[in-house]
């Protein structure tokens, strides 16, 4: 492979996972919002 | 309107979810192939300023609009664009936010079946050994509609399982069957794909050919060419490949969206979905059928032959070539990728109408489900009995692109100057879990709708070849009264068969261009009953309004 295709590829894909991996943790570590939210696996009383 | 009881599980599933819609055949098979014919690793410098300021502002404008008609109990595009106006043109094309999902998941449901096909012969080993003209035999006698022995029995039969599978999964509703199915199939379907990826990243040199090496293949997806970045063909190209891959434009983002509550995150929630794709896209999309495909049969082969149907008429045959228990896990990896791939885009097409029969007709989740599968077993039939006739490329052109454009178009239009910046950017911004870039603000309001009219209007009046240096030819043409030299697929020309003139019979027979209208004609139809049936709802709100 040359060294530009090596670059393009070390540079991209690594900014994609990174910034994929970024917005997912980040989306696992906010707390839940107050109830009653729109997700129903974490309400006290289940529907 | 509606008193529906459904609701998202939890965020993750929500997430996987909206990625799921997203990530679809596309991401392995028209990605690669569009970056290797639109100038290999530079396309990726397109195809991320698209994303950026076309694909990321209708994910915002998409999730804000349907939360923003969750809240006033509407769950399909026709009512959560009126609720933005009152401006009965809008409830009425709302109807593309139906009609789009539906007429693609016709044809899509079709191809989905293929993958479970493929999945299961796979299984069996019944690819093995198999040489290309033997796999290319076997694809064409599924889907040959000829008499007697020739007709397409299985195939029919596996798209009506796959349908099934598809309705019964919808009429368990959100949490219980969308949710739970994106839950098991996007971790399936990243592992299947990583495993792929590491194949193809570790097999390099087979010494079939001089050039056979996967090596060859990453290489010449990724070698920049920077002189292409000044065709606008390019860039064209990267941004109908961000449109088409985010799944924008549909009226499933909307749909999905609207079952949030006001304070519920919506733009972390945006950005999370849209790189998921993007990385199932970029990292492991680009890594499979390239790759795999140069190292066992040469650049040269590739660069005749890349293409869609490569999927089902050369992957088997490749993953032959790694012997015959790796052959039949890697078969079972990249169909059953697809096919989880297919199913979570489908199940999404399929929410739309869910949601509008249930908010305004007062119909069971059962009920609404099987009336959506006999819909489109008749919109998805003549793609199957006519498909070598052109019916199922009609059907893409279409519902699967032309609607696509025309939709996201309004809807940026629609956010951004009638609803208003103001308000449009309060519900991007209420709830969120990240900080809105303000830039975004201009690029939402004058950069995307910009953006997708460009390639709406080079989509309409595309001439004869495309490269930029055809636009002044074509305009020379045209003063010098010589007319406008249409492209094939331009949508004008599409319309008006203005290249080859109409003719529905030739020798006694009917032409393919018979079929195709008559598929046109049809789908026009299926878009007036929507209408009508929007009509009918409208009515009845009315009605209960005043009594």
């Amino acid at each position: 492979m040359t060294t530009s295709a090596l670059i393009m590829i070390i540079l991209t894909q690594g900014t994609v996972l990174g910034v994929t991996i970024y917005f997912f943790r980040k989306v696992l570590k906010t707390p839940a919002k107050s109830e009653p939210d729109s997700f129903r696996e974490n309400d006290t009383d289940p529907r | 309107m509606s008193n529906t009881t459904e609701s998202w599980g939890s965020r993750v599933g929500l997430i996987l979810a909206m990625a799921g819609n997203a990530v679809g055949l596309g991401n392995f098979l028209r990605f690669p192939v569009q970056a290797v014919q639109n100038g290999g690793g530079t396309f990726i410098i397109p195809y991320l300023v698209s994303f950026l300021l076309m694909g990321i502002p209708l994910l915002w404008v998409e999730w804000a609009m349907g939360r923003f008609g969750g809240r006033f109990g509407d769950h399909s595009t026709p009512f959560i664009l009126d609720n933005m106006t009152h401006k009965r043109f809008w409830k009425y094309f709302g109807v593309f936010g139906i009609f789009t999902n539906m007429g693609v998941m016709a044809y899509y449901t079709y191809i989905e079946s293929w993958t479970l096909t493929y999945t299961l012969k796979s299984l069996k080993g019944d690819f093995l050994g198999m040489d290309l003209d033997a796999l290319d035999s076997f694809f064409n006698g599924y889907v040959d509609l000829g008499s007697g022995i020739n007709f397409p029995v299985w195939a029919l039969l596996a798209f009506l399982v796959t349908l099934t599978i598809n309705i019964y999964i919808l009429s368990r509703g959100l949490s219980a069957g969308i949710e739970k199915v994106a839950k098991i199939a996007m971790p399936l379907l990243i592992g299947f794909g990583a495993f792929l990826a590491i194949m193809s990243w570790t097999t390099g040199s087979t010494g079939r050919c001089e050039d056979c090496s996967t090596f060859v293949g990453l290489n010449f997806l990724w070698e920049p060419d920077f002189t292409t970045l000044a065709n606008p063909k390019i860039w064209l190209a990267a941004a109908g490949q961000i449109f088409f891959t985010l799944s924008v434009g549909m009226g499933t983002i909307h749909c999905y969206s609207s079952y949030l509550k006001q304070k519920d995150d919506i733009a972390l929630n945006a950005m999370s979905a849209g790189w998921m794709n993007g990385f199932v896209e970029i990292v492991l999309g680009s890594a499979v059928v390239i790759p795999i495909a140069v190292g066992y049969l040469g650049l040269d082969w590739v660069v005749d032959n890349a293409g869609f149907m490569m999927a089902f008429k050369t992957m088997p045959f490749l993953f032959d070539q790694w012997g015959s228990v790796l052959a039949v896990i890697a078969g079972v990896a990249w169909f059953g990728l697809l096919f989880f791939a297919g199913i979570t885009s489908s199940l999404a097409m399929g929410t739309p109408w869910m949601g509008f029969v249930q908010d305004e007709f007062g119909w069971s989740k059962n009920r609404s489900a099987i009336l959506l599968g006999i819909a489109i077993l008749a919109m998805g039939l003549p793609t199957i009995l006519f498909f070598e006739k052109g019916v199922f490329d009609e059907y893409d052109y279409w519902t699967g692109t032309v609607s696509l454009v025309i939709f996201a178009l309004a809807e940026v239009i629609l956010f951004a100057w009638v609803f208003g910046m103001d308000k449009g950017w309060k519900e991007i911004t209420d709830g969120a879990d990240m900080k809105v870039p303000r830039i975004y603000r201009p690029i939402i309001k004058y950069v995307t709708p910009l953006f997708i009219g460009i390639i709406f209007l080079t989509s309409l009046f595309k001439p004869l070849n495309g490269e930029l240096s055809d636009w002044s030819k074509a305009f020379n043409s045209l003063f010098s009264g010589q007319g406008w030299p249409w492209a094939n697929d331009s949508i004008i020309n599409q319309i008006f068969h203005i290249n080859t003139g109409v003719q529905w019979v030739a020798d006694g027979h009917f032409t393919n261009m018979f079929y195709v209208d008559m598929s046109r004609f049809f789908l026009l139809a299926c878009f007036f009953a929507l209408v009508a049936m929007v009509k009918v709802a409208s009515n009845r709100r009315k009605q209960n309004a005043s009594s």
